[in-house]
Order: structure tokens, then sequence, then C-alpha cells
């Protein structure tokens, strides 16, 4: 097929629309433009927040003032004015009880639109669903039945009054408040999120999600999730995001933090498909974001796995601490960029236990002028005894205009460790395109089926509906890319 | 009215003329060898047919079931019965074969205006095919042509065709690379999908392939033309004195660099 041809088809697929680019029109009550000691204590006060918590925002804060943001990843932006952003936005009509019958009917539209419909049909699906809308949580669905196993599912706001204990302990314990440039401002400025909590011996029926939507226009977003399962507890949980088109930047910063003690087992998994800006680069969200889960007890396992179409600059890397013995991480990985996204992402599997064992499977799909960057980091402390890593690193590249990077470390300080590292860049072949249209297959349905055999080794770890959704998505950030 | 009909023929790939003006036709239930020595355009023709972008036709027509054939994009021609088995089979990572198989017969019946068949139906259909080239069952749930080898991707074509059942099948050096079992198996496969109604064009360089796929019409081809084409007897008189004397014939230059093959 002429180089022609090929261009041509990557513009189709690219011409394709954002399609949850809408904006629900809704009162918000915003906090004033900027960031100082005094929006904070605003942030604490509007959410009755007791002082400890202020305390630990206002020392996040004291600390982030010391901190420049991070240089060394591979994208290019604008500076980012920190004091030009609104940093808390809530709907006005911010139900109380969280129960669905208060929730604004406006609201409500809004994630039935998104194809989240947290009404009682939904019900039927299994799916206990926790919706953040800007800076709060406004519904949670399923809680009774959860509680009744003693599984407690609630926005982070509602956590901090409700089980302010379990939150205290569990805050920062693995992503501390001081930990990096954007870590820090999200702790300072945090304003919801999810708080799960899984108690001991408890396998969670069903599969808990936070649905993101970010709403009001130049306003951040700073939520923070925290999911602890106790010894012999296990979790899926599912994270999805979505924000309206604008041309400006927008940055969202949030927080991850798993921790699983002794057998227990956490499975997140992430689809994200914020806006990534128009075709030239103009607007999209920031992604900066930190992930990171602490297999604290033995034999404990915790699983990232993540599909991400949006944002116009992704950076983040869902990491895993394997500090208790035979404890395993895993990370899966898709990420697509095409026109002017950019992303930077990976992981880091630090082994601390004995017999600790982790998987990193990366497929980057470059498209346009999209730039996508695996980075990557396996490090093997010394009495990490027969640590065990396997690295898989793929890069696909639609079209010649768009980039593929690997950046992987490996540190090894045991002998006994072994780490194995595959990485492959290949370029969609026009011969493979022109196989399957030889086949009868047209060139839409060929290039959705060879990104997607690609993908193959991340998408089967996906909960089956998401799997579907994921494929779907993948279909839409790519279609015609490829002649 | 002829299945095929190329007239005049000229195509050729960044502005180098490969075919330089080739005449044939095709009926039903005929059986065609294209012979020629390495970078005669034997596999730019069969590429052409099936419709490969990188080549620009520059004159000529071709008809097929009495329509423009250049003028329909490859995913058509293929809906349209128009077959063209690999000489180098392409791999498609993480794509089963039988995923991709149910995906292309059924967007072929879909042009024809069939229902599609479902998994249980594809898979009481790929049971019966699969005798056809002897193929193993374990081939099927593998990516497409993903670490085959050089036979089991030749077998794989066949099979492919044997499920997709072309009425124009064009075998382009699907000898080559494969032993003397592997050889007879293929073949064999080949002449047992063969009907009246359907016609296959078997290129190759050697003759051997047509001891078991017995051709009724033998074409040579030469720096991109056609320069003779007789019965069976001809591909045997080529075994036998190989291409030089057609050269002489035909007063084709000899040791031009070979364009493209």
């Amino acid at each position: 097929m002429s180089t022609e041809t090929n261009t041509n088809t990557i513009e189709e697929f690219a011409n394709r629309e954002y399609k949850y680019g809408f904006v629900t029109d809704i009162e918000a009550d915003a906090a004033p433009r900027g960031l100082s000691e005094e929006i904070i204590r605003f942030i604490s006060t509007k959410k009755a927040e007791p002082a400890w918590l202020l305390e630990w925002r206002l020392k996040a804060y004291g600390h982030w003032k010391t901190m420049a943001e991070p240089m060394w990843p591979n994208i290019t932006h604008e500076p980012i004015d920190y004091q030009n952003m609104i940093y808390y936005s809530a709907p006005k009509r911010a139900p109380k009880t969280q129960s669905l019958s208060d929730v604004d009917p406006e609201l409500l539209k809004t994630y039935t639109k998104l194809g989240i419909s947290l009404g009682e049909q939904e019900r039927l699906s299994g799916v206990a669903v926790d919706a953040v809308f800007d800076s709060v949580s406004v519904a949670t669905t399923f809680k009774e039945k959860l509680s009744e196993l003693g599984i407690v599912f609630c926005s982070f706001s509602e956590a901090v009054r409700e089980h302010p204990d379990l939150v205290r302990k569990y805050l920062g314990s693995v992503v501390p408040p001081g930990d990096n440039f954007f870590a820090a401002l999200n702790a300072a400025v945090f304003s919801d999120g999810s708080f799960c909590f899984i108690p001991k011996g408890v396998r969670c029926p069903m599969e808990l999600s936070t649905y993101f939507r970010i709403n009001a226009a130049e306003t951040g977003q700073f939520e923070r999730t925290l999911i602890v399962a106790e010894e012999g507890a296990s979790v899926s949980y599912l994270e999805g995001c979505t924000a309206p088109m604008r041309d400006t930047n927008q940055l969202h910063a949030a927080v991850v933090e798993l921790v699983a003690l002794e057998n227990a087992r956490i499975k997140y998994s992430t689809v994200q498909n914020w806006y990534p800006g128009d075709k030239e680069g103009k607007g999209g969200i920031y992604n900066f974001v930190t992930k990171r889960g602490k297999c604290a007890g033995a034999n404990s396992r915790i699983s990232w796995t993540q599909v991400e179409t949006g944002s116009a600059i992704t950076w983040k890397y869902p990491s895993v601490l394997l500090i208790g013995d035979n404890s395993v991480g895993e990370f899966y990985s898709v990420a697509v960029t095409n026109n002017r996204q950019q992303a930077d992402t990976g992981t880091k599997m630090i082994h601390i236990g004995r017999n600790t064992k982790s998987t990193i499977v990366s497929k980057g799909i470059s498209a346009g002028h999209g730039q996508n960057s695996y980075r990557g980091l396996v490090e093997v402390k010394r009495n990490a005894v027969n640590a065990r890593n396997f690295s898989q690193c793929d890069s696909l590249l639609l079209g010649d205009t768009c980039g593929a990077h690997t950046f992987p470390y490996i540190e090894v300080k045991n002998t006994s460790a072994i780490v194995e590292h595959e990485a492959s860049t290949s370029k969609i072949g026009e011969d493979q395109i022109f196989y399957c249209r030889q086949r009868g297959l047209s060139t839409e349905d060929a290039v959705n089926m060879i990104v997607n055999g690609f993908c193959k080794e991340v998408f089967r770890e996906l909960p089956m509906e998401f799997a579907v959704e994921a494929q779907k998505l993948l279909g839409v950030s790519l279609e015609g890319s490829v002649g | 009215m002829s299945l095929l009909e190329v007239k005049d023929l000229h195509a050729g790939v960044n502005g180098n003329e490969i075919l330089t003006g080739i005449s044939l036709s095709v009926e039903a239930g005929e059986v065609h060898a294209i012979m020629g020595p390495n970078g005669s355009g034997k596999s730019t023709l069969a590429g052409v047919l099936a419709g490969r972008e990188s080549y620009v036709v520059t004159r000529g027509e071709v008809r097929y079931q009495g329509k423009d054939l250049l003028a329909m994009a490859p995913e058509e021609r293929a809906r349209e019965g128009l077959f063209l088995a690999f000489q180098y089979p392409v791999e498609i990572p993480g794509v089963s074969n039988m995923y991709f198989l149910k995906a292309a017969l059924n967007a072929i019946r879909k042009h024809r205006g069939e229902d599609e068949l479902d998994a249980i139906e594809f898979i009481a259909l790929v049971k019966k095919r699969m005798a056809f080239v002897d193929i193993d069952e374990s081939l099927l749930q593998r990516p497409v042509n993903e670490g085959f080898s050089g036979g089991e991707k030749k077998r794989n074509e066949i099979f492919q065709m044997a499920v997709l059942e072309p009425r124009l099948a064009i075998l382009d050096e699907t000898d080559s690379g494969l032993d003397i079992d592997a050889l007879r198996i293929v073949a064999e496969g080949v002449n047992k999908l063969h009907a009246k109604d359907k016609a296959v064009v078997v290129v190759t360089h050697y003759q051997r392939l047509l001891n078991y796929i017995v051709p009724d019409v033998v074409h040579v081809l030469m720096d991109g033309r056609i320069v003779k084409s007789g019965g069976r007897e001809l591909a045997l008189k080529l075994e036998e004195k190989g291409y030089d004397w057609l050269r002489d014939e035909a007063g084709v230059a000899q040791a031009q660099e070979p364009a493209r093959s």
C-alpha cells in the first residue's frame, strides 16, 4: 500500500471524535483561584475535616513548596501555572447521604450518558460504583449489601468521617505525602476519592468501581483512592475516567494507594479515557498520577492492569512494593497515543522480601504524532533472595510520524535474582493489512484485529465487561489509523 | 465470458515497469500455470490481480466475472471469490487462526447475502475442510502463521482456500519451501477443491508442482510479458531445457537484472 494511503487512513483514525466531551450544566461551589495555606484550610473546612487531616495537608503543602516539577519524563508541555487553577469544585446540590434518590437528576443524566447508570436497573450488573464528579463523590451504589460483609466502600470524605482510625492508619502509608511533586500536591489539596476496606478473610463478591468525571473548567482534579485488603481478603477494583472537551489543559493529579496484608489479593484495573485534546494538541487532560501498591504480607498479590487511551499527557507508574515473602506484583498495560498525545508510563517493581515475583507486560501503541515512552524500574534489594522478574515491552507504530521509546532500569543487589527483559518494536505492516484484506476484511477491521491481537495479553487480564469496553475504546481511539 | 480476462496489462512499482503487456484469459474449470525465471514478473502479476496497492497499473484492463477488477478494492475482490495463496504468508500475532478465518468467511458470506456462520457452524465446517490438507488441529488455535514452519504456512494457505472456496485461486509459488510429501498433500488439496465453475492459476518457478496439479494451459513469462503459451508438454520441455532457448526464440535480452520477482 502506498504511503499516501497510509497517511490518509491514519488521518481518518485521528478524526474520530471524542464522544464524552459534553459539559454538564450544573451549579458549582468552587474555591477561588490559586493555591495557598488559606485554600487548603478552605477545602478542609468545606469537608469538615478533623484537625489531624488539616495538619497532614499543611505539612504536605510545606513539602511541596520546596519541590520542583520533575523534568525527567520524556514529555513536553507549556509550564503549568499552579496559581491560576481552581483546586476545589463541587456540584452545589451535593447530596449528604450519597443515596441515589438525593442525587441531582442532572448528575444522574450525566452518568447515564456516559453509559454508567447509577440507577436501579444497573444493580443487576453486579458492579458497585462510586461516582466522583469534579471534586466530590456523588453516589456510591451497593453500600448496604457490602457492609453486611464488613466491606467498607464509600467516598474518601465519608471514610474520614465514619472510619477515621482506618484512614489515619493507612493514609500515606504507601505513597507518603512528600513522595514526589504531584503526590505532595495531591496530599495538600485532595478533595475526594474512594475508600475501600475488605476485612480479614472476606472475598469481595462483586467488582468495585470508581468512575471519575471532570466537569468544571479550569479546575484540577485531585482525588485519592485507598484500598486495604486485610489478611486473606480479595478484591477486584475498576476505575474509569472521562472529561469534557475544553481547549485549555486541565490537571489531574491523583494518588492511589493499595495495601495487601498476608494472603490478600488486590486487582486494580483502569480504563483511562480522559479528553486527549484535539488533533493539533489543544486542550486535554494532564494526567500526573501516582499509583502504588504495597504487598505488606506474605503471599500477597497486587495486580495493575491499565488501558490508557486518553489524556494529552500521561505520567504514571503503577508500582508494587514486594515486602512480604512470596508476594507477587503484576503490571499489564496498554497505552495509546494518537495525534499529539504523549505518554511516559510504566511501572516500578521493588523486590524486598524473599521469593518475590513480578511480571511486567507493556504494550505501547503510537499513531499520528503520538509519543509513547515505557519507563520501568525493576529493583532487587539485598535481602530479596530468589527474586524473579519477567518484563516484556512491545511497541506498535502506526504510520511514520509517531514515536516509541523504552527506558528500562534494572537494579539488582542479590545474586540469586533472575530478571528477564524482552522488548520489541514493530510497525503495523502494509503486508499484514493487505493479507487481511485479501481474505475479505476491510482495512478498519484488519487494523482492529491486528491491534487487539497485539494487546491480547493485557486484555485477558481485564474483567470480562471491561475487556469488551477496552477493545471498543481502542477501536475508537485508533479507528482508521492505518492503511 | 471468461472468468478472468487480462488485456495488455502494464504495471510497475516506483515508475519501473515490470509487466510490459500481458494478455491472457482463464475459463471456468481450467487450471493455468504461469512459469518463468526469477524476476520475470510472476509475483507482480499475482499481486496486481489481488490488488496490492504498491503496484501501479499504467495500461490495460482486467475483467473478472465480467467486472472491472482493477476498480475493486482488495477486499472486494476477495469477497467476489478471488483468492491469493501468498508466497510469504503473513504473521498476525495474538489473532487466532480460527478467529481470523471466521471473520474472513463471514465477510465473504455477508457480501453474498448469506447468513454469517456462528461459532458452532463454523467449527463444523472447519472439521470437514481440515481433511483436505491434513492440517494439524493445534495450528488452528495458534496465532495466524506465527511460529509456523514454512510448510505449515503454505498448508495453512490451502486450508484457508478450502474454507473460503474461491472461484479463482491464484497460488503464488506455493511449492517453494515444501518438501515432496507436503507438496503432494497441498497439490491434492487443490485438486480436490477444483470444480467446473472454478479456476486455478498456479504461479511457479519449477515444473515439479505441475506433476501433481496438471495444468490445461502453461504460460511462460519473461521480462514482463508472456513469450509462449502451450499445453502441459511446454512445462516438461522447460524442465528439460531451461528458459534460455525461449529467450533466444523470443529475442529477450539475456542477463538482465531482475526487476522484482
